[in-house]
């Protein structure tokens, strides 16, 4: 523990949530300080570390034995390189915002304390996760912002569409898990460390450690991710957490959480075997794909900007799966920007129309809310990727890599960009422009500055956030002999790849004049008419929980059933035989129970003359 | 003539055991029974004195100090519970007398 610093950073947001949960539940003002003012502190922490660790220029491990059972050793550690200080300052840089933001929105809700131990909770979690450096101690971090995500999602617990949504993201959450835990227990067995840097030494020393097993280990660690990042077939909670706080919602469900799986893909990428990159790969590709054509039919604004974030999740995973991570991580990186401030934005907006969350009932907010219509707009343009916002170049790296590895991805990709800006201009014209088409429009306004100031700030980051070369920062985490790019290239992309960079701005042209040409000026949704059948299944989600119902109830059935034959055949049989052979002992016995003392006196003199006898004879 | 020794004393508490015992499973009033009973006790103090005289051991006596107490507390909450009982059931013999139940 020769560096404090990074405890600290570690340490804080938790000494925060333990001081509001005890001491601070009256004080709401006091419990936004403290919570803001740790994660604040954190950040510059952070921003202090990475310069410190730019300096040093080597991975800085910390690490203190926690217990040790038999063989298994575990380390409560901090592991700090490229990839986690990045991570950090994402989410340290991002939460601050999100948290100063928090103050605004949630200022008239009675339990404004518990909002913010719970965020910061979730901090607290979320740098666990980032720092691990081994896979017990991601696994512990990683339910805690399980739980944490669970405690905000159902934030206003009195409404049963949110308790459901909470435990309906918490029990998707856990059936990824089991399997990132089976993968985890079948990594101990094999390897005998859970150290990511001792695994990766075994694998360097004797590449068939794992054998047959090796794709089976890969893909259980991913099921993890598949759960967390909510991709195909665990999507299913994501689009419900948005019942939660809209702050929530962007710092949890679309910067942050959800990009631990991709973060842990990241991290232990070098574990993956061709195949199990192959199958992360399609199912990023298909994650990606699925949502975006869902989110282009759904009318609640926060739906849509969580459908976009399954199909950015999806982009980042197809990305690892390409071989791809450092494009992952800046895709990440950028999209914790944007997508952060889309949905404050989106908040700004539910605050300004009264709680009203579906789009077809707003319109014309342009002149009465600039900032948010300013930013939003340039969150909007970075999802979309047009050239030179950050989206661009980091959705350009992932389609990059696609077009180097498979040509279906690649297809998929381009698709995909076009969906993407159709869906978001969809929605920004019904918001922004065109008419008003509710009342609720009427009295809207802008939001206090301590809501449009992190706005602002996300803003300018989700511009500008591209230019720093944050892919060829992680680089060498991932390749060794990588050669480092130039940092600063705007260009680069349409001079070394001219064909993904090309298609992906055509794609952004296209989406935006069919969105223009659909929904400039609509008062409702034209698709539904021409397309009525797709549309159904669009809007029902391709019903997913509809199957998953129904799978879930059959399953169910078949194990009440099988628990019932058991029940009747074995256990109950089992049972009557033992009463019946009880109650026959039992009427036997009775038969001697006369209740005559006389009787009672000869068996006992019968029986001491017995005993007597058998002892006099020896 | 011999003179009464041991086996004699042995012979005549057995013999007042046994009536005891005989009475106590053959006769039907709880009174007689009781009395039965006491006859048991007595049979054994008896076989008791005997052995102390003749092994020159005063602790037989003794026991038969504290037998001879007992019964008689013993008398006086028996009698009571008889007393009680035929109050009760109007009978004091013993096939009437069957479940614990009053």
């Amino acid at each position: 523990m020769s560096n404090p610093l990074p405890w600290l950073v570690l340490l804080l947001p938790l000494l925060s949530a333990v001081v509001i949960t005890l001491f601070l539940q009256k004080e709401p003002r006091w419990s936004a300080i403290v919570s803001v003012g740790a994660i604040v502190v954190s950040c510059l922490l952070v921003v202090d570390l990475f310069a410190e660790y730019h300096a040093a220029g080597s991975p800085l491990d910390l690490s203190v034995e926690w217990l040790r059972v038999g063989r298994l050793n575990i380390e409560f550690g901090i592991h700090l390189d490229a990839l986690s200080m990045l991570m950090l300052l994402v989410v340290t840089g991002v939460g601050s915002a999100i948290h100063i933001y928090s103050t605004g929105y949630m200022k008239h809700d009675p339990h404004f304390s518990r909002f913010f131990a719970c965020l910061s909770l979730f901090t607290f979690s979320m740098l666990g996760v980032v720092v691990s450096n081994n896979f017990f101690q991601m696994f512990i971090f990683w339910e805690l912002v399980g739980v944490c995500s669970y405690l905000l999602v159902g934030f206003w617990y009195h409404k049963p569409s949110a308790a459901d949504a909470a435990k309906k993201a918490f029990l998707s959450n856990r059936v990824g898990d089991f399997g990132f835990l089976t993968g985890i227990i079948l990594v101990w067995a094999t390897v005998g460390t859970l150290n990511f840097v001792g695994i990766k030494e075994q694998l360097v020393k004797n590449p068939d450690v794992f054998d047959t097993v090796w794709t089976a280990a890969g893909l259980l660690i991913f099921c993890g991710a598949v759960g967390k990042s909510a991709q195909f077939p665990l999507h299913v909670w994501l689009p419900d957490a948005m019942e939660g706080p809209t702050p929530v919602s962007a710092l949890i469900h679309a910067a942050t959480m959800v990009a631990a799986g991709v973060y842990m893909l990241c991290r232990v990428f070098f574990f993956f075997n061709p195949v199990a990159l192959h199958v992360i790969g399609w199912i990023g590709g298909i994650t990606a794909l699925m949502a975006a054509l869902i989110a282009v039919q759904q009318d609640d604004i926060k739906r849509i900007l969580a459908y976009s974030t399954l199909s950015q999740l999806g982009y980042m995973v197809m990305a690892v799966g390409l071989g791809a991570p450092p494009a992952a991580m800046f895709h990440l990186t950028t999209h914790a920007c944007f997508k952060a401030l889309l949905f404050l934005g989106a908040g700004s907006v539910i605050h300004a129309v009264s709680d009203e969350q579906n789009i077809w009932k707003m319109g014309r907010l342009k002149e009465k809310m600039p900032i948010t219509y300013w930013t939003f707009l340039a969150a909007t343009l970075a999802l979309c990727g047009l050239w030179p916002l950050s989206g661009s170049f980091s959705k350009d790296a992932i389609l990059d890599a696609a077009y180097q590895h498979s040509m279906t991805l690649f297809a998929v990709g381009v698709f995909v960009a076009f969906l993407t800006t159709f869906y978001m201009f969809r929605l920004f014209f019904v918001v922004f422009l065109g008419k008003a088409k509710s009342d609720l429009t009427s009295h809207a306004h802008e939001s206090p500055p301590v809501m449009t100031g992190p706005l602002i700030v996300l803003a300018i980051a989700s511009v500008a956030a591209g230019f720093f070369g944050i892919a060829q920062y992680v680089t060498p985490q991932f390749f060794a002999q990588a050669e480092i790019a130039p940092v600063f290239a705007p260009l680069a992309p349409f001079k070394e790849s001219p064909w993904p960079a090309f298609l992906g701005l055509a794609a952004f042209f296209v989406g935006l004049a069919a969105a223009w040409g659909l929904y400039g000026k609509a008062e409702s949704d034209p698709l539904p008419a021409s397309f009525a059948e797709v549309c159904v299944v669009l809007r029902r989600k391709f019903y997913f929980d509809e199957i998953y119902a129904e799978l879930i109830a059959l399953t169910q059935d078949a194990l009440a059933q099988c628990a019932d034959a058991v029940d009747y055949f074995g256990i109950k049989l089992f049972v009557r035989l033992i009463h019946g052979f009880t109650e026959l002992t039992g009427r036997g016995l009775r038969l001697l129970q006369t209740g005559n003392l006389q009787t009672y006196a000869l068996l006992v003199a019968a029986g001491i003359a017995l005993v007597l006898y058998f002892m006099m004879q020896h | 003539m011999n003179p009464v020794g041991l086996q004699d004393y042995l012979v005549v508490s057995v013999l007042l055991f046994s009536l005891g015992l005989l009475g106590v499973i053959v006769r039907r009033n709880v009174l007689v029974i009781y009395m039965a009973l006491e006859l048991m006790l007595n049979a054994a103090n008896l076989a008791l004195v005997a052995f102390s005289r003749y092994n020159d051991n005063l602790d037989g006596q003794v026991v038969v100090f504290f037998i001879i107490t007992v019964a008689a507390s013993e008398v006086a909450v028996g009698l009571a519970l008889i007393v009680a009982l035929y109050r009760r059931r109007q009978t004091t013999h013993v096939e009437d007398l069957t479940t614990l139940k009053l």
